[in-house]
């Protein structure tokens, strides 16, 4: 039961949180500040999750087969691959080294 | 639109890593579809199973998740403006606000473009998640530990290839970096959810920084 509250609490607050977002009045928007903000901050969160996700492991930090991976992954982006090659690549490479060092 | 289909397929892969990875934190199918279905933003999802796996108290582990959520109204607060949607589409389009559909509308040259991005990366995104979150926590058994296919790999490389396409300029690459550093810092001292939020104290961080030389031309 106490999964089912967490899930539903989830739920609501991770949508009441994106209609937040988007019904912000446009008046805000125009703020040369913000619009400036903007952009750049989904910059600095995707950065941040690959950070954390390829490097974290609960909240300790570990260098293991997914650096690897993501290597492989930032290699493919350098060379213009499209977008499933980029994550194939990180998926593949992270699995070869796994089962290579066991 | 190929940057659509593309998204939406890589994504697909790691909804089937969600589902094999709640249902290996002990939670049940109906569970784990209804995190894909209702809540719909993977890093959240993934936050809360894992926590609750972990054994961690329920409500911090909400609040973990729900923190993690926060960047989806800065992506609102962006597309508002890019997309304009008329007021009776918007709640239906804040479900599909996440990184990959706002990504996508984004690197649109124009308004016509991104909505066609963000429909398209939202209607493949979510049924691709949603199937893919049921097989894998189908195959959950089956499978085993999804990291000894690289499947953990999949998210960050799909964040860092969305990354990729928003670096346009110096001032994007001195955020993104700034950002991991900040992120990698704080993860061993804040709970989880909390680095993420620190790191986009870049964006104002860096945009402070290089205002300066321009104020002085």
């Amino acid at each position: 039961m106490t999964v089912w509250i967490a899930i539903a609490v989830t739920a609501v607050g991770c949508y009441a949180i994106k209609l937040l977002g988007l019904s912000v009045p446009a008046g805000l928007l125009e703020r040369p500040l913000v619009r400036r903000l903007a952009p750049l901050v989904p910059v600095a969160m995707l950065a941040a999750l690959t950070a954390i996700q390829t490097f974290g492991s609960g909240q300790t930090l570990v260098v293991d087969a997914r650096a690897a991976g993501l290597a492989a992954a930032a290699v493919a982006l350098l060379l213009r691959a499209p977008f499933l090659v980029v994550v194939g690549a990180a998926v593949v490479v992270t699995a070869a080294v796994r089962a290579l060092t066991g | 639109m190929r940057d659509a289909l593309g998204v939406g397929v890589a994504v697909g892969l790691s909804g089937f890593a969600f589902g094999v990875t709640s249902a290996g934190s002990g939670l049940s199918l109906a569970q784990t579809c209804a995190l894909s279905l209702l809540v719909f933003t993977g890093a959240s999802q993934f936050a809360l199973v894992g926590a609750l796996g972990a054994g961690g108290n329920p409500a911090a582990a909400v609040a973990g998740a729900l923190f993690l959520g926060v960047r989806n109204a800065f992506y609102g607060l962006r597309l508002s403006h890019l997309l304009r949607l008329p007021g009776p589409v918007r709640p239906f389009a804040a479900h599909w606000i996440i990184d990959e559909t706002s990504a996508v509308a984004m690197a649109q040259p124009d308004r016509d473009s991104a909505r066609l991005g963000f429909t398209v990366t939202g209607a493949t995104l979510f049924v691709l998640w949603n199937l893919t979150t049921f097989l894998g926590a189908l195959g959950a058994a089956a499978l085993g530990d999804p990291s000894a296919w690289g499947l953990d790999a999949a998210g960050p490389a799909a964040f860092l290839a969305l990354l990729g396409s928003m670096l346009r300029g110096r001032r994007e690459t001195m955020v993104a970096v700034l950002a991991a550093v900040l992120a990698l810092a704080c993860l061993p001292l804040l709970p989880a959810g909390v680095p993420v939020l620190v790191a986009a104290l870049a964006a104002p961080i860096v945009l402070a920084l290089t205002r300066r030389p321009e104020a002085h031309r």
